[in-house]
Parts: C-alpha cells; sequence; structure tokens
C-alpha cells in the first residue's frame, strides 16, 4: 500500500469536529500527546468507498489561523510547516450551520495558504428550527469549493464527504484574498525580503501572536519583520479581518438566509435562567454538589470490588505459586501496585462522565461566565474552575486542562495551585487516618468524620484560592489579557463523545499513574525484601532467641519476624535515617519510610504501611485494627493518636507528593523551574503546617 | 464647574444595560484582542447586551449573531451608539 492520505480536521471550537472523527474512526483511533508539549492529538484511520484509507487527524477547535493560545499555536504550526508529518494533504474544514459566517473566516485562511480544502457545514438537522436555508450549489460556486452539508448526530451526508476526500485531487486551490491588496508598499516589501515564499505563509509567521520561533526560525530572524505585535501588524489584521467579512458577505446573503419567526428559541430562555446572577450560582452550586455526591456514592461500590478482588488475587498467587522471589515480588509488589491504581478507575471514569456532560452541553462556558469575576480576585480566570474541578479527580488532565487559557499568567497560576485540590489519590491516605483518630460521632446530626473529611475538601481548595492570591501578587504580567469565551448553543450530549471521552481520560490516566507506581511498588518491594545486616538475614534466629517472645503462638512468631526483618532491610534503614527530621511531626520510623514511598504517588501511603504492618492483605479493617494498636516507643502512648493522625492529614493536604503532577507541570510550563518552586514551597509549608498542629495539640 | 457636554461623552458596550442594542463605532485596534474582531466585533457592526455577572463583569453579548463573553476592562474600550 502507498501513502495514505493525509486528513486534518479544522474549525472552531464546538463544530462538531471530534463528533465527526468519532463517527469517521469508530474505536480506530489512538490519543496521544503532540511531542514536548501535552495537547492532545487524536489520530485515526477512516475506510473509504473506493477501498482506499485515510489517516485522520483530529485538530483542537481555532477561530482562525491568528493564534492567542497553545492549542491554537498548534493548529497554526501544523498548516505552516511543510516538512513535518502532520502536514496534510487535505483540509476538512469543519463549520456550524448556525455560525456559517464567523466559521467561513477560518475557510478563507486555508484557501489562501493553498492546502486542498473541503467545507463540511455540520448541525443540518438544526437548520429547520432555526428557520436557515442554504443554497449550497452557490457556496460551491462562490468558495471555488466542494461543500458537504452534514449532521454528526443524524449521521447523514458522511458518505458524501467520503467519496469527496476520496476525491480531494479534483478540487481547486485558488486563494479566497489577496493579502497583497491591504497594503501594497508592506507586502511588496515583504515579499522582497523572501522572494521565494508564499505571501500569505510569510505574513501568517510574521504576524502570529505567539512566538512561532519554531516555524521557521531563519525567516524571522534576519529583518525588521521579525518584531511582531507592532501597532501597523495589528491594524493589518484588523483590515484583513474586514476583508474577509466583506468577501463572504458579498455572497452570504444570496446563499444563507435565516427566518427568525420559524426559529424557536430555547437558548435565550436557558441563558436567562442558568446565567442569572442569583439564580445562575444556586444552580451551579447544586450541580457541582450533585456531581460530587454522585462521584462518591456510585463509585464506593465497584472501588471495595476492586480493593476485594486484588487482595484475592495476591492471596491466590502467594498460595498457588512455587515459593521464591519472583511469586513474592508478584504478590506484594506488583499485584498490590496495580490494585492501587486500578482502584481509582470508577471515581476517574464518572468524573469525566460528568466533565464531558457539562462540556458537550454547552454548560461549561456557562460557568467560565459566572466564575470569572470571581477568580479573578484571586488572579485565576473564569476558566480556571474547569482544572479545578477536574484537580478533584487528579492533577494530571487538570493541569493539561489549562491550556486554553490564553492569558501566561492566569494559566500560570492555575498550574501551581492545581495539586492543592484534594484529588482522589489523596482519599485512600485521608480514610485510613480518619477512621484511626476521629471518632465515628454524631455532631449535631452530622458525622464527625464525614465532617473531616469534607473539611480536608474546604481546606485543599481554600489553600488552592490563597495561594493564587499569592501568587499574582508575585509573578509579574507578561501580556495583554485576552479573554473572550464564546457562548455555545445548548446541546442535548451525544452518547457516544461522552463515552469515549470517559474510555480514552480513564484509560491515559491508569498508564500514567500506572507506570510510576508499579515501579514503584517494584523498587519498594526490592528495598523491603532485601538487607545487608545479619539482623536482617538471620532474623527468625534472633527474635526466636529473645526470651520475651517464647510465649508466642507460630502466627504471631512469624509476624514477629517479619517486622523485624523489615526494620533491618534498606527501606528501614532509610526509615530509621529520616525518622529525627519527622520525630517533631508526631511521626515514627515506620510513618517516615510510608512518607518516602508515597513521594511518587500519596496512595502509595496506605500500601506501604499495610506491607510493614505485615499483613498480607490490604484488607481495610486488619490494617487499621494493627494500626490503632501499634504504639510509639518514645512517647509511650498510641503512635497514631489525635494529634498525629491530624498532623498527618494536613501534611498530606498540602505536600506534593505526586511525581506525576511535577513531570506534568514541567512539560505544560516548558522548564523545571516551575515544578521545582512548587515542590519546595508545597512540601515546605506542609511540614510547617503539620509541625506547628503536632506541637500544639501535645 | 458643570460640564454642558455630556452629550458628547462616548458610550462604551459597557454602558448598554441588559436587552440593549448598539452599533459598534472605533476602538484602538492594539488593544482589542484579535480573537473579538475576528468573532464579528468591528466598526458598523451590531452589539446587544444579554446579561450581565455581578459587578458588571464579565458582560455576555451577541455580536453580530455570535454569543460570547468579554471583561469589563474590554468592553470599557469599545464604542458604540445606541439603538433605541
Ligand atoms: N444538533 C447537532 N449537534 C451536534 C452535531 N455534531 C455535534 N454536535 C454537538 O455539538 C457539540 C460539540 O461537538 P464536538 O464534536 O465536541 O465539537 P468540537 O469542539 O468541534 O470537537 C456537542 O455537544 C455535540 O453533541 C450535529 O450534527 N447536530
Ligand atoms: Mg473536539
Amino acid at each position: 500500500m502507498g501513502k495514505q492520505l493525509k486528513v486534518s480536521l479544522i474549525g472552531n471550537p464546538n463544530t462538531g469536529k471530534t463528533s465527526l472523527f468519532n463517527l469517521l474512526t469508530g474505536l480506530n483511533q489512538q490519543v496521544g500527546n503532540y511531542p514536548g508539549i501535552t495537547v492532545e492529538k487524536k489520530e485515526g484511520t477512516c475506510r473509504l468507498p473506493g477501498g482506499g484509507k485515510a489517516h485522520i487527524l483530529d485538530l483542537p477547535g481555532t477561530y482562525s489561523l491568528n493564534a492567542s493560545s497553545a492549542d491554537e499555536q498548534l493548529v497554526v504550526e501544523s498548516l505552516l510547516r511543510k516538512e513535518q508529518p502532520d502536514f496534510p494533504d487535505l483540509a476538512v474544514v469543519v463549520a456550524d450551520v448556525e455560525n456559517l459566517k464567523r466559521n467561513l473566516i477560518l475557510f478563507t485562511q486555508i484557501k489562501d495558504l493553498k492546502i486542498p480544502a473541503i467545507l463540511v457545514i455540520n448541525m443540518a438537522d438544526q437548520m429547520e428550527r432555526r428557520g436557515i436555508s442554504l443554497d449550497v450549489e452557490l457556496l460551491e460556486k462562490k468558495l471555488n469549493t466542494r461543500v458537504v452539508l452534514m449532521s454528526a448526530r443524524k449521521k447523514t451526508g458522511i458518505d458524501e464527504l467520503k467519496k469527496q476526500i476520496e476525491d480531494y485531487q479534483q478540487l481547486p486551490v485558488s486563494p479566497c484574498l489577496s493579502v497583497s491588496e491591504l497594503d501594497a508598499t508592506y507586502f511588496e516589501r515583504l515579499q522582497k525580503a523572501f522572494p521565494e515564499e508564499d505571501l500569505y505563509r510569510l505574513w501568517l509567521c510574521v504576524s502570529q501572536d505567539v512566538a512561532l520561533k519554531k516555524i521557521d526560525e531563519s525567516l524571522l530572524k534576519a529583518n525588521e519583520y521579525s518584531e511582531r505585535n507592532t501597532p501597523e501588524i495589528k491594524r493589518l489584521q484588523q483590515k484583513e479581518t474586514i476583508a474577509r467579512y466583506l468577501y463572504i458577505n458579498r455572497f452570504l446573503n444570496n446563499a444563507y438566509q435565516v427566518d427568525r419567526t420559524k426559529a424557536t428559541d430555547w437558548r435565550s430562555v436557558l441563558d436567562r435562567i442558568l446565567t442569572h446572577r442569583i439564580g445562575g450560582y444556586a444552580i451551579f452550586f447544586l450541580i457541582m454538589l450533585l456531581m460530587f455526591q454522585a462521584i462518591y456514592n456510585w463509585s464506593s461500590i465497584p472501588m471495595d470490588f476492586i480493593d476485594q478482588s486484588f487482595a484475592h488475587l495476591s492471596e491466590w498467587t502467594n498460595n498457588h505459586l512455587p515459593e521464591g522471589p519472583f511469586t513474592s515480588l508478584l504478590a506484594e509488589g506488583i499485584l498490590p501496585g496495580i490494585g492501587g491504581v486500578v482502584i481509582f478507575v470508577p471515581q476517574i471514569a464518572f468524573l469525566f462522565l460528568f466533565i464531558s456532560l457539562l462540556e458537550e452541553s454547552g454548560y461549561m462556558s456557562r460557568i467560565v461566565f459566572l466564575m470569572d469575576r470571581l477568580m479573578r480576585r484571586f488572579g485565576l480566570s473564569g476558566k480556571s474552575v474547569v482544572p479545578l474541578i477536574s484537580g478533584t479527580a487528579c492533577a494530571i488532565p487538570a493541569v493539561m486542562a489549562t491550556r486554553n487559557i490564553e492569558n501566561w499568567k492566569e494559566r500560570m497560576i492555575t498550574i501551581l495551585v492545581t495539586p492543592f485540590i484534594t484529588c482522589s489519590a489523596r482519599l485512600p491516605v485521608y480514610l485510613i487516618i480518619i477512621a484511626l483518630v476521629i471518632p465515628d460521632q454524631t455532631f449535631v446530626g452530622f458525622n464527625l468524620q464525614g465532617l473531616t473529611l469534607m473539611g480536608l475538601y474546604v481546606l485543599g481548595f481554600g489553600m488552592a484560592v490563597l495561594s493564587a492570591f499569592v501568587l499574582d501578587k508575585i509573578i509579574k504580567n507578561k501580556a495583554h489579557t485576552t479573554f473572550v469565551v464564546e457562548m455555545p448553543a445548548y446541546k442535548v450530549p451525544m452518547a457516544k463523545n461522552v463515552l469515549y471521552t470517559v474510555l480514552e481520560k480513564t484509560k491515559s490516566f491508569v498508564l500514567v499513574a500506572g507506570k510510576i507506581i508499579l515501579a514503584i511498588s517494584i523498587v519498594l518491594w526490592f528495598l523491603a525484601s532485601n538487607g545487608y545486616s545479619d539482623d536482617f538475614y538471620q532474623a527468625e534466629e534472633i527474635v526466636r532467641a529473645q526470651p520475651e517472645n517464647t510465649m508466642l503462638s507460630e502466627q504471631e512468631m512469624q509476624t514477629a519476624v517479619a517486622s523485624y526483618q523489615l526494620q533491618h532491610s534498606y527501606i528501614g534503614i532509610i526509615g530509621h535515617a529520616i525518622e529525627p527530621v519527622i520525630r517533631p511531626l508526631g511521626y515514627d520510623w515506620k510513618i517516615g519510610i510510608a512518607l518516602v514511598t508515597s513521594f511518587a504517588a500519596r496512595e502509595v501511603f496506605v500500601g506501604t504501611l499495610a506491607t510493614i504492618y505485615s499483613v498480607g492483605s490490604e484488607e481495610e479493617e486488619t490494617i487499621k485494627e494493627r494500626m490503632s494498636s501499634d504504639v510509639n516507643i518514645r512517647t509511650g502512648k498510641k503512635l497514631f493518636d489525635f494529634p498525629t493522625g491530624i498532623s498527618l492529614l494536613l501534611f498530606y493536604a498540602f505536600a506534593l507528593q505526586c511525581m506525576s503532577t511535577l513531570a506534568i507541570v514541567k512539560k505544560e510550563t516548558n522548564s523545571w523551574k516551575w515544578p521545582f518552586i512548587q515542590l519546595v514551597l508545597m512540601s515546605g509549608f506542609a511540614y510547617l503546617v503539620a509541625l506547628g498542629a503536632y506541637q500544639v495539640l501535645t | 464647574m458643570i460640564d454642558l457636554t455630556i452629550s458628547t461623552i462616548q458610550e462604551t458596550i459597557n454602558s448598554l444595560r441588559p436587552g440593549e442594542k448598539g452599533i459598534i463605532g472605533n476602538f484602538a485596534v492594539e488593544k482589542i484582542p484579535l480573537k473579538l474582531q475576528e468573532m464579528g466585533c468591528l466598526p458598523g457592526n451590531e452589539v446587544q447586551l444579554i446579561q450581565l455577572a455581578p459587578f458588571r463583569d464579565p458582560l455576555f453579548l451577541n455580536i453580530n449573531g455570535n454569543n460570547l463573553a468579554i471583561r469589563r476592562e474590554t468592553a470599557d474600550l469599545i464604542e458604540i451608539t445606541k439603538v433605541l
């Protein structure tokens, strides 16, 4: 087979690119990341009627080829850099029939780049309801292209589109506009400086808002044109926009009519309610409340099931495989490690279910509108709300979700404070400690343990907001604000889109977190089952020889041996070494080990304690019982008493115990500086707070 | 001193009340995001205020058939003449 035809789906946000992509490729798709940045890259293959295949790329939404955010920049780059692998043979420009005029601006720009382009007008099912009539033939003639009218929802027009994709070589590639008409002298000079280059492509390179160094450094270096953002360029850009609208208006009024008397307008009714200055907030908080209730209630059953299944699996492995280091690695290292990741799948899946419903329905933009002013007080943006909500599942997708915040400073602050939000990895730590130190009693009708958990959520959110406020005063702003948020029409979510989003996000969480946790659990297992001293290798003899142990039953004896061995394993030695640093917080060497191992990922804390307390399974009751009866040798009191418990809760609320977060922040900010600052500040602060709490409480 | 030239004080998008419409006039090109202009915020086009968040910020507008929200600081920079 020869070279596959490369097709890029391009269009404004919310025009149905992803819906179309899902229809064209089915489950034949992969989601990856663009190298260096974490904008999602969706690719797939589509079978064409003639038997060939097309490689389809779903690009992020963009309003034009003048990029103002990281997503948009990516689209522009993919169209300007001819040598890179994503450069399309054919651009399928997806437009929304309701906003056709605005959508056509982007279409004319792409045609001016002389890339073969098909215009897809989606949401044809809405035309009758909106009173829209359209003359497709006239449009085709005037735009000198092929136009496909389709509906991703009703699945109409897809075959026609596939046929047009197949015949792409017959597409005319004439430009719509000649930029040189905007300012003859300016463009003459520009062309003279680079006689080889296409003028419009050149103009795009010169005028980009976002630094497009990567596109063609040689192009921009030598001359005065590299100076971007000058008022002259801005004026020319406005002139270009006006010229494009004029060009479009010339034929659109004949080809496209809206009969308002036939239109039914639910949207303004809904908007009057949902964005109301009082009612809007009430509804928003109600939705959030329902969402979190549902996430916790619905996911508890599958979570228990997963927990138990993995415990059984470990047990089975131990009993049925021949004894030896491999079995031990599998049963005590790898299986609990994987179990520790899989257990979060239900929560993450439900969270993404809700987030994708909010996004698909168009409500997310209303949240941005409602919250912007409030968030801005703290140096954030209305667009920070989405990352902050996602942060309750996991900071990784949350940090990725900041990429559509155009303002550099607001985006930075959002990235930096998101890890304070109580993510699902903190939950197992919270749950076990709360169970240990907070009495299971009711207080004015509320369960104390539940109240504590809620308090921790509030604390996380409060800290995020507070630190944003401080950062706002420190970080210098780089650019003008460019807050422009489209308010898309309300839509009933498409089941297929929601399902695919949930599948894909959950999968990527399992893969990213899974790799790290797996690696850590193997290392941890190795360190815990090896040592260098006689104490480690002769543990059994030593323990049996101790006079106070002669009364122990065989089972208790084994526990005592395992615990003695662990104390003298490498990990035990590390734990003892750091004990002086953490003693003022009320921790002993065992907690110390758990702190070290859970630096990679918080949820490892519980697994580590499970190993240390040599409980074969992670069954909560048994670990809990052993933990609660453990005595701190130094104080003679219970190890997990109230002050230590509170100190631990606070430590985990604030410390950046998550390597994946550090990795993603490094990727998104393109430097080690920000993750490093974040780590030092958060963990330092956590240490101080935990210290203060313990000292005050004892 | 009483200023008698009140009528010449330029109205901006920010002086609209919910439901009111205006025709976009001048604005300083370099201060307005290009994206907003591409969405139809150009001299001569119609703008309607749909909804206000508390403190009049942000503003929910319909510009040239597009529904979008912008911040007050941007709205303050765009001159209009009200349509009655
Ligand atoms: N009525 C209607 N809605 C659609 C159609 N195609 C997509 N949508 C909806 O439009 C919204 C945006 O779709 P999406 O594929 O996410 O757009 P993207 O942002 O361009 O990727 C979603 O709510 C879809 O359910 C269609 O043909 N008709
Ligand atoms: Mg999409």
